[in-house]
């Protein structure tokens, strides 16, 4: 609680030095002014170079939701007011009809993290912390995960084998975890959502086999694992593209009886589990209440909801 | 039908028009997935040659899909003009290339032919077109429609605005759509992608995008971009809509996996028409791109250029108000690059005109692709010169829903102050009145500022 607190004033109050408190005026180059006089009171002097302690701040400890770039706008607490809905880049001002410096830049950075979050993988450490047994499809490396989207839906030999030995035949039930294409989307989520799911289905007296981890795997990985155990329902939990905002966000496809050939449209999917989204608490209870929906109806996807019409 | 030639001594012999078909893209990720790229520089340009001598009455009898298993060919199929297609069977794909291209080829001209074409042969051509070749055709060719408001006019470049939020919060929509208006964005579409794909959530919220359009008086467009089916069931139960939305592939199959088929959008057609709230006749928006085909293992062995040619061949049959490639949305499997991406939305903003649809682009990327900012504006430049009828405005062309990066509020402004456009004339007249921007279509210092709409 009180280092609750302590963050909330400092945030407030770095954010109010990066936004100009009160005026609404454009504070950016203020700041960068009172940095580089200091580095240029060091600079050239005795022919020394600069301070080399001198240093810009973060931009991106700037909390988007409080900046506020706007000029004389009409009415800036409406405005933040309104802004604080949405983790979207708004009051961002305008150089002419084109961006101003510090968006610029700060898009372009939360760019370069996300396609740095792409090219990691989920440590194997976390795999095991987590109790998951690990399988691998059959993709070598993440570049033939990238281009190869077929390698990624299916497993060799070995895997089958440990997906069988792990999930057992004809579970009613299965969740399965797979990297996908953010592995920080994993580690974020996956330690909240699956005790949530197992509660749930507690509640219908369901208890779920082993958890599989599938590295370099694709939605369609849960198909091969639907032929292989001839469960009821999987619900996959894989990381979803990393967008600007988060590199976090995880999604959950559901299916009734997956098997090679589904349809895309019979899969139901919850997306956007992260933090600033459906939180994975949330989304755990949602997901065991749509399993239950599904061996209810034996359906899922566009034939659950036709079926609920 | 001639499938074989020399180059540079060397014999290049093809063993049918669906691999010449192929090996005459230019090269894209996707078709090296499918196994259908050719495997040289040289191979390429060979499989061009032979395709420009191909005539166009051999492009219909060869249709990517059997007429008889595949309802999107038929529908392509029964929808050709015979007089029309009569008069130019005997072209070649060469002869047709040309023939867009000359001086004394106008726009009318072009649209009249469009007429007796096939998505094979909307495909061939652009495989014989370069760039700026697919942005001087495409410029001739004027496609408008008209919902509410009229798309496409010369002189014009209009914005989808599309608000999305993380949890379908009204309340965020509602503070990205009103800043976005302020940047003169919406005019093609105030057009939301939900997070929640209920009938209950998509009446929600276009009750508050209706709100909005009376209060200010906006001339334009609503949707919410939902599966067909749950946009039919928000309208039955008086969700106020002018226009439904599906994305859309190229077969029959394709369609079968994004859950439905001709006879369910032809059934939301009419209920729009019926129910809807747009004035009409064109209610329908579609969206596409190049590999949706093959990530459902229904591309039938084809290339991914004729296959998006033949989702355009479809979306004609339905009379839509906006069709748009989401070009770069697919990934590096298959748009590797930024410049596979420029390439594709290129040929797909000239195969839709071609085809006689009102086309726009969402020209973006994602972020496990190699490409960037710079990318698409680039291409939202070459697309502007051609002739593009809509791009998508997002604030600062991030969308936080559907974590890709597109074009922002700002790129249509940018693009139509640099070209001397402006929006579609009653949104404009509905612009300058609000004074957001001046009679030169510059934005004014108003421009930005949502909270001159609280």
């Amino acid at each position: 609680m009180r280092d609750e607190e302590i963050r909330e004033m400092v945030e407030s109050i770095l954010g109010d030095m990066l936004s100009g408190k009160d005026t609404g005026n454009i504070p950016e180059p203020k700041r960068t002014e009172v940095i580089q006089t200091g580095a240029d009171g060091l600079k050239e002097r005795d022919g020394h170079p600069e301070d080399p302690s001198a240093c810009l701040e973060d931009i991106t400890k700037v909390d988007l939701r409080r900046q506020f770039l706007v000029e004389g706008a009409r009415d800036k607490e409406g405005y933040l007011a309104m802004k604080a809905k949405t983790p979207a880049r708004l009051g961002i001002g305008k150089a002419g009809a084109r961006y101003r410096t510090a968006t610029m830049l700060r898009v372009r950075a939360d760019h370069a993290a996300a396609m740095d979050a792409v090219f990691s993988d989920v440590e194997e450490a976390f795999v095991k912390e987590c109790g998951f047994i690990p399988v691998q499809t059959l993709c070598k490396d993440k570049d033939e995960y990238l281009t190869r989207p077929d390698l990624g839906r299916r497993f060799p030999g070995e895997a089958l084998e440990t997906i069988r030995k792990t999930c057992g035949s004809h579970p009613k039930v299965l969740v399965i975890v797979g990297d996908g294409l953010s592995s920080s989307a994993i580690t974020a989520n996956v330690k909240d959502m699956i005790p949530a799911i197992e509660q749930g289905l507690a509640l219908h007296n369901i208890t779920l086999p082993p958890v599989l981890f599938i590295k370099y795997a694709r939605v369609g990985a849960m198909d091969a694992v639907g032929e292989v155990t001839d469960a009821d329902v999987i619900c996959m939990l894989v990381g979803e593209r990393p967008g600007l905002v988060t590199a976090e966000s995880m999604s959950a496809y559901i299916a009734y009886k997956p098997r090679h050939g589904l349809a895309e449209a019979k899969r139901t999917v919850i997306s956007n589990i992260h933090k600033g989204g459906t939180t994975a608490v949330e989304a755990g209870a949602h997901a065991s209440e749509l399993m239950i929906k599904m061996l209810e109806k034996k359906a899922s996807g566009i034939d659950l909801k036709g079926d609920l019409l | 039908m001639i499938l074989k030639t020399k180059l540079f001594g060397h014999v290049y012999s093809f063993r049918s028009l669906k691999e010449v078909m192929a090996k005459a893209n230019e090269e894209k990720s996707g078709d090296k997935l499918a196994g259908l790229a050719a495997e040289s520089a040289e191979e390429r340009v060979a499989a061009k040659i032979v395709l420009s001598e191909i005539t166009l009455e051999e492009l219909r009898n060869h249709p990517a899909v059997p007429y008889e298993t595949d309802e999107v060919t038929r529908i392509i199929q029964d929808d050709i003009n015979e007089p029309i297609y009569r008069e130019i069977k005997n072209w070649t794909v060469s002869e047709l290339r040309e023939w867009i291209l000359k001086e004394e080829t106008t726009g009318d001209m072009i649209r009249r032919i469009s007429r007796g074409l096939t998505s094979e042969m909307v495909a061939a051509v652009a495989k014989l077109m370069s760039n700026l070749d697919l942005v001087y055709g495409a410029r001739k060719i004027r496609v408008t429609a008209h919902c509410n408001t009229t798309i496409g006019e010369e002189g014009t470049l209009s914005s989808r605005l599309q608000p999305n939020h993380p949890t379908d919060d009204p309340d965020g929509i509602m503070a990205s759509l009103l800043e976005g208006l302020t940047f003169g964005a919406g005019d093609a579409l105030l057009g939301l992608n939900p997070v929640d794909d209920s009938a209950d959530s998509v009446i929600r919220v276009l009750k508050r995008f209706d709100e909005i359009k009376q209060k200010y008086e906006i001339p334009t467009q609503t949707c919410v971009l939902a599966h067909v089916t749950t946009q039919m069931e928000a309208i039955k139960k008086g969700a106020p809509a002018d226009i439904i939305f599906q994305s859309i592939a190229g077969s029959e199959l394709g369609n079968t996996a994004f859950g439905f088929n001709a006879a369910t959008i032809e059934e939301a057609r009419q209920l729009a028409l019926r129910e809807g709230t747009a004035q009409g006749p064109n209610v329908m928006y579609f969206e596409t791109g190049q590999g949706s085909e093959l990530s459902s293992e229904a591309h039938h062995d084809t290339d991914q250029v004729t296959m998006e040619a033949r989702c355009y061949g479809f979306a004609r049959h339905f009379s839509p108000f906006l069709v748009n490639t989401v070009v770069g949305f697919i990934g590096p499997e298959y748009l590797y690059d930024g410049r596979q991406v420029s390439r594709a939305g290129l040929e797909d903003h000239f195969m839709g005109k071609l085809t006689g649809i009102p086309m726009g682009c969402d020209a973006c990327y994602t972020n496990h692709m190699k490409a960037d900012q710079n990318t698409i504006e680039d291409l939202s430049v070459l697309l502007t010169a051609a002739g593009c009828n809509y791009f998508m405005g997002i604030p600062h062309g991030d969308d936080v829903m559907l974590n890709y990066q597109t074009t922002g509020y700002h790129e249509t402004a940018a693009l139509r102050e640099t070209f001397g456009l402006t929006a579609i004339k009653p949104f404009h007249q509905w612009l300058l009145r609000m004074g957001y921007v001046d009679d030169s279509g510059r934005l004014t210092d108003k421009a930005g500022d949502a909270s001159t709409l609280f």
